[in-house]
């Protein structure tokens, strides 16, 4: 029974992949081993906007191939990566970015965490100081020593024996 | 009593921030376009491909462009309801035939109807990128100015359709007229 329907699902997402790969056309790359090289290292920092978790490089998504031949031509016609990722930014945003600019919406999430590490060395310090204070370093009396030293005796004496 | 109380003060605002995380949708991206011209284009009608449609031929109009493609599921889903609110007049709603074959697209809109003033035909996508099309069908309101105002991405539902495109449609009518 579940085996039947694993299978069935198994299928399904086949079919599925089959139906994204008649939808699109076949994809040309550039006879300039350059510019291909410029686009994988360009692409890999590049979001695929149709499923948001692969890169641009990765991803066999129809947008995704389109984007990545509007780069080829850009490249071609001589743009600058700097160019070509403004000409992205302004049409899909900055989410097409996988790193993320730093601007004022993005303080939080670039400094956040090093705010949350002094924070917590912060605490920890503090913590450790008030333990200090709490536990007050009390030497031992004689009759402590004695009985330790005893104690210790004992214990290496069974070790050797 | 301070010490368990900040840890779990801490707590529930983290549990306030993932719920309205869960609420939100990470496929619909914040556009960049929203209030920025909307790009220009010239391109075939699907009907007629010896005449062309243009952005430009829209000025003085507020308009929806509505990109679909035949292959598109969630389009066939929103179709019906477009047909209806063409129908209404309330606004026009243009077509972008979005990475089609012609005859599947003209079979299309045989077989569901077609709410289109026309469609322009969108053959490999390259508009579509200057509109930061990422998942069709998007829905975008365009001004008299030729400025973008509004952009829905996924079908369009009869809670958008009420709550933000007619609103927004309106708006957009009555500024031209002061």
């Amino acid at each position: 029974m579940t085996h039947s329907r694993l299978l069935a699902l198994l299928l399904l997402c086949l079919l599925s992949s089959f139906a994204m790969a008649q939808v699109q056309e076949e994809e040309r790359p550039s006879d300039d081993p350059v510019i291909e090289q410029r686009l994988t290292k360009l692409s890999q920092e590049l979001r695929c906007l149709q499923c948001q978790n692969q890169t641009l490089a990765d991803s066999p998504a129809g947008l995704a191939a389109d984007l990545r031949r509007e780069i080829r031509e850009q490249m071609k016609a001589g743009k600058s990566d700097q160019e070509i990722i403004a000409f992205l930014t302004q049409r899909y945003g900055d989410f097409i970015l996988y790193r993320p600019r730093v601007t004022y919406t993005t303080y939080l999430l670039w400094f956040g965490p090093f705010i949350l590490l002094l924070t917590g060395l912060y605490v920890l310090f503090r913590y450790i100081k008030q333990r200090r204070d709490i536990i007050p370093e009390r030497p031992l009396t004689a009759d402590e020593r004695r009985r330790a030293e005893e104690l210790l005796a004992s214990a290496s004496g069974k070790e050797t024996a | 009593m301070l010490r368990y109380l900040i840890p779990l003060a801490l707590f529930l605002v983290l549990v306030v921030f993932l719920a309205i995380g869960l609420t939100r949708d990470p496929h619909e991206l914040p556009s960049a376009l929203v209030n920025k011209p909307a790009p220009t284009f010239r391109l075939p009608q699907l009907k007629d491909p010896t005449r062309t449609f243009s952005a430009e031929d829209m000025r003085g109009k507020v308009w929806l462009l509505n990109v679909w493609a035949s292959w598109c599921i969630a389009c066939r889903d929103e179709h019906p309801l477009l047909g209806e609110y063409a129908k209404s007049g309330a606004v026009p709603i243009y077509g972008l035939n979005y990475k089609d074959k012609r005859e599947d697209a003209l079979a299309w809109l045989e077989e569901f109807g077609d709410p289109y003033v026309l469609s322009a035909v969108d053959l490999d996508g390259r508009v579509a990128i200057d509109y930061g099309v990422y998942g069709a069908p998007e829905t975008y309101v365009i001004d008299k100015a030729g400025t973008i105002r509004l952009k829905h991405v996924g079908p369009v539902t009869p809670d958008v359709w009420s709550e933000k495109i007619i609103p927004m449609v309106q708006e957009l009518n009555r500024e031209g007229t002061k």
